[in-house]
């Protein structure tokens, strides 16, 4: 037997590491190597040489967080800093935090297994609401107060960013700060900011009010909140000097300056989406009335075809990966993705790298472009998107797609080869009649219909999934009522009765679909005001943990958590959730800027009503929604220029 | 509309290659799963010219012999491939190793010249840290499993339980003292010489079995080691190299 090889490679972490304590705990809990680290391009740097030490923090499981575009670039663009340390942390599963508990050891960072609470900084990027208690737990692991008004000198300040942060007053008990939009020059400003007032020795509160002057950080504790007699906010107005009215969301432009993430962290556990992913543009004008990631994104902004070869180019060597996805909100929507298609299949599809296009634009084009991305792979599934049922609901939504449209381009798709069709539909919109719902069930039939005339088989398959609506800040349906969950689960039964009825077709489509019960707690997260804070704690403290996993979910808990925590304030779940709120009403997240003019949202809502749609201004003039003049900013796009010899 | 297979030409192996690797520290608590995963990325990353299956699905061409159970360390796991070009074995090695993830070592590399690779992984050498335990009963318990002729554990599985024989697998069992770890607690170093039968025996089974027939108790999960696969010396008792066969040809 050979000896094995001595290794130069430090094994063991830095001191101040948790790891020892932690590894006697890991045969113990399921999925051990999730909490381990260790990954290739994970960046280790000596703690003590370091000016700015951040923490962030996916809240959610490892192999649903490792992936995260979000967290990748922002690692990558602090650790570039010389003097800034970033490690990621992650939610951990039940089994892991109970053994924690008992045997004191802290929420840790998995790259030095540090302590959380020796941080500076611990950014939370949330996707989705129903994060937040996962970051709860992580606060309280490690020993950071709650409540933001109990923290000291010696705790990390907590800043919440992403999607599901753009309304931060549900939060605004438990975090210092929040982070409107892009992340990148966000992070640096920050770190800049701290850098500067831990070499001053400035206090807490003096960093947190140099963070809010800059007028791009809310810091909701220099916010003061009146409410009416009836429960509507009368008034949000700052309580200290210098603090602006409103706070204005980030807008990160030329993409290709920012090309991240270069050599994002390969994963040894399995995680949820395993590839090299590549944002190709930023934002969406598309205009889908539900959608509020098209409406705090904008404008678009495009990478060029150089930028997206490069970083595909030097991802694929720093991370092995065998697949490339083509990142958007919509990627067939980018000016030149014919070109990108094409050059890239050119590249990759003879070294068995395959290439991913997550678009499930409803058209002929969006089929082609699937073809020349699989040129020599598989042809399992195409999804495309038409949201609304009916020709009605398609309109009110702003989703421009006819069943003319959807029955051509599944037509193209199966007689390319593909073998399945997934159809992705919300329940539950606004003005929506069970009618409506029911279109679902013959339009998937049609699909099949047209699919075994195109493919000459009768073995083809579609697959109906249902996601439930729930109105989100700042978009035109921030003023809609959320349908009850009853009346989703009943237009649900009604579809899956109406679809099971028909036994020619009935094996034939597939049926997906979650009950509304969930979509009641996110819309009550989404649309609360800092009233909700109570509710989240209350649940949390209940055992609410990752509740975006249905079996970890519990309705009830949220209704007693939600009852005894409003109990007095004279509003409940049904106001916050069901009600539809009026013009004149002051919304929890008006003093936060989008750059979105509520003037237009509430055309563009009366509009729906109205069955109006809005075009694309890509395409189309401009529809004044008043991000680029409020946010100073403007549409980029191709074509790539190349540059002269 | 069925589509034909791809056109694309499939190169043949020119060269099959025997790999052994170590599987350290934290990355012990990684599955056989994501050990591959990590190695397909590091053939990838370090440029190894591998042959592919054919087919719409092509897979490099990989195979891998016993791995040893999520959770435990070892000095001795065994995967053969097969490259399209010839690669200098020791080359191949610094370039792979250096492109795995740090706990995951390839440790050495022959080129394959004999047959029945996998026959020879007969037994394995299994070092069992035991800690905060006494010394004299863990030893009354592996004498007591000694003297027994049958010792059947039971063992959780996917689809419920099986009963599993322990005795007539253990080669040779010892329980010296250790040098008491970082927190002063005593150790005891189990070391076990195991043949590799199906269905195979781990360490956790023979565990299970002392605390069966001699009372064990652990109160701190064991760090459990594989030192060595190979061919079983009969006489002697010791575990062989596997690669002796290629290497002397």
């Amino acid at each position: 037997m050979s000896a094995p090889t001595t290794d130069s490679r430090p094994m063991t972490p830095n001191t101040g590491s948790v790891f020892s304590r932690l590894e006697e705990l890991l045969p113990l809990v399921s999925k051990p190597v999730q909490y381990v680290g260790g990954e290739v391009n994970a960046v280790v740097k000596d703690w003590d040489a370091m000016n700015v030490r951040w923490a962030l923090m996916y809240p959610d499981a490892y192999e649903v967080g490792a992936p995260n575009q979000g967290v990748a670039i922002l690692y990558e663009v602090l650790n570039e800093q010389a003097d800034v340390l970033c490690e990621r942390t992650y939610a951990v599963w039940p089994d892991l935090e109970a053994l924690m508990r008992e045997h004191g050891v802290p929420q840790f960072s998995i790259e030095n297994h540090r302590p959380i609470g020796e941080f500076d900084l611990m950014g939370v990027s949330f996707s989705t609401e129903l994060g937040y208690t996962n970051m709860l737990t992580a606060l309280d692991l490690a020993g950071i107060p709650l409540h933001a008004v109990d923290r000291t000198d010696a705790h990390p300040i907590v800043i919440a960013g992403g999607h599901a942060a753009f309304n931060p007053e549900p939060l605004s008990m438990f975090v210092d700060a929040a982070v409107l939009g892009d992340g990148e020059e966000a992070v640096l400003n920050i770190t800049a900011i701290v850098r500067q007032a831990k070499a001053e020795g400035a206090s807490r509160d003096e960093i947190l009010l140099r963070l809010a002057r800059t007028g791009s950080i809310y810091v909701p504790k220099f916010y003061d909140v009146d409410y009416l007699d009836d429960g509507r906010i009368r008034r949000v107005a700052p309580n200290r000097e210098d603090v602006p009215w409103r706070v204005a969301k980030h807008t990160l432009m030329d993409l290709d300056n920012w090309p991240y993430p270069k050599a994002p962290p390969v994963p040894v556990a399995e995680t949820v989406h395993e590839r090299m992913s590549v944002e190709i543009f930023r934002g969406c004008t598309r205009g889908c009335r539900f959608c509020q990631a098209g409406m705090i994104t904008r404008p678009v902004r495009e990478r060029s075809i150089d930028g997206i070869r490069a970083i595909v180019k030097g991802g694929l060597e720093a991370t092995g990966y065998e697949e490339v996805g083509l990142l958007s909100l919509s990627s067939a929507d980018h000016s030149e993705i014919a070109e990108i298609a094409k050059s890239l299949a050119d590249e990759y599809s003879e070294s068995q790298t395959s290439l991913s296009l997550p678009s499930t634009r409803v058209d002929a084009f969006n089929v082609d472009l699937a073809n020349e991305l699989t040129r020599n792979g598989r042809r399992s599934g195409l999804t495309f998107a038409p949201e609304g049922g009916s020709e009605r609901m398609r309109k009110v939504i702003n989703k421009m797609v006819t069943e003319e449209d959807l029955i051509r381009t599944v037509t193209t798709a199966y007689a390319n080869g593909w073998r399945q069709v997934k159809l992705y539909f919300m329940c539950g919109l606004p003005t929506e009649e069970d009618e409506d719902v029911l279109q679902i069930a013959r339009m998937a039939k049609e699909v099949i219909k047209a699919g075994r005339i195109a493919s000459g088989k009768r073995d083809i398959r579609c697959t109906v999934s249902i996601g439930g609506f729930v109105p989100k800040p700042h978009t035109p349906f921030q003023w809609a009522g959320q349908a009850p969950h009853e009346v989703t689960d009943a237009r649900l039964h009604l579809l899956k009765e109406a679809i099971r009825s028909d036994r020619d077709y009935a094996k034939a489509i597939g049926f997906r679909y979650h009950d509304g019960k969930p979509g009641i707690v996110e819309g009550l997260l989404s649309r609360g005001d800092r009233r909700i804070g109570a509710v989240i704690e209350q649940a949390w403290r209940d055992g609410a943990r990752f509740d975006g996993w249905s079996e970890h979910f519990r309705y009830d808990r949220w209704m007693k958590a939600a009852e005894a925590a409003l109990a007095g304030t004279g509003v409940d779940v049904d106001w916050y959730t069901t009600r539809e709120r009026t013009q004149a009403e002051v919304l929890p997240w008006d003093h936060l800027d989008s750059g979105l003019d509520k003037e237009w949202l509430w055309e563009d809502w009366q509009a729906a009503l109205d069955a109006d749609s809005v075009e694309d201004c890509r395409w189309s003039p401009c529809s004044d929604c008043g991000v680029c003049d409020q946010m100073g900013t403007f549409i980029q796009m191709g074509p790539t220029r190349t540059e002269e010899a | 509309m069925s589509r034909p297979q791809p056109d694309r030409e499939v190169a043949v192996a020119v060269q099959k290659l025997r790999l052994c690797y170590a599987k350290r520290g934290r990355l012990r608590f990684a599955s056989h799963r994501d050990f591959q995963r990590a190695l397909e990325r590091a053939l990838r990353r370090a440029n190894v010219p591998m042959a592919f299956s054919a087919g719409f699905n092509p897979h490099p061409k990989i195979s891998y012999a016993n791995a040893a159970p999520t959770g435990t360390a070892s000095e001795a796991e065994y995967f053969e491939i097969g490259v399209v070009e010839k690669v200098d074995p020791d080359q191949l090695r610094e370039v792979l190793d250096h492109a795995m993830p740090d706990g995951f070592h390839i440790v050495d590399v022959v080129e394959a010249s004999t047959p029945d690779f996998v026959a020879r992984l007969e037994a394995s050498l299994w070092r069992i840290r035991l800690v905060d335990v006494d010394g004299e009963a863990v030893r009354a318990a592996v004498a007591a499993f000694l003297a027994e002729e049958r010792v059947e554990v039971d063992r959780a599985t996917k689809d419920g339980h099986r009963t599993l024989e322990t005795r007539h697998v253990v080669v040779s069992l010892d329980a010296p003292d250790g040098a008491p770890d970082d927190r002063g607690r005593p150790c005891v170093i189990l070391t076990a010489v195991v043949r590799n039968e199906t269905p195979s025996v781990r360490p956790d089974d023979l565990l299970n079995a002392l605390r069966l027939v001699g009372g064990l108790a652990l109160v701190v999960p064991p760090e459990v080691t594989r030192l060595a696969q190979g061919p079983l010396d009969p006489q002697a008792g010791t575990v062989g190299d596997p690669f002796a066969p290629d290497r002397a040809r």
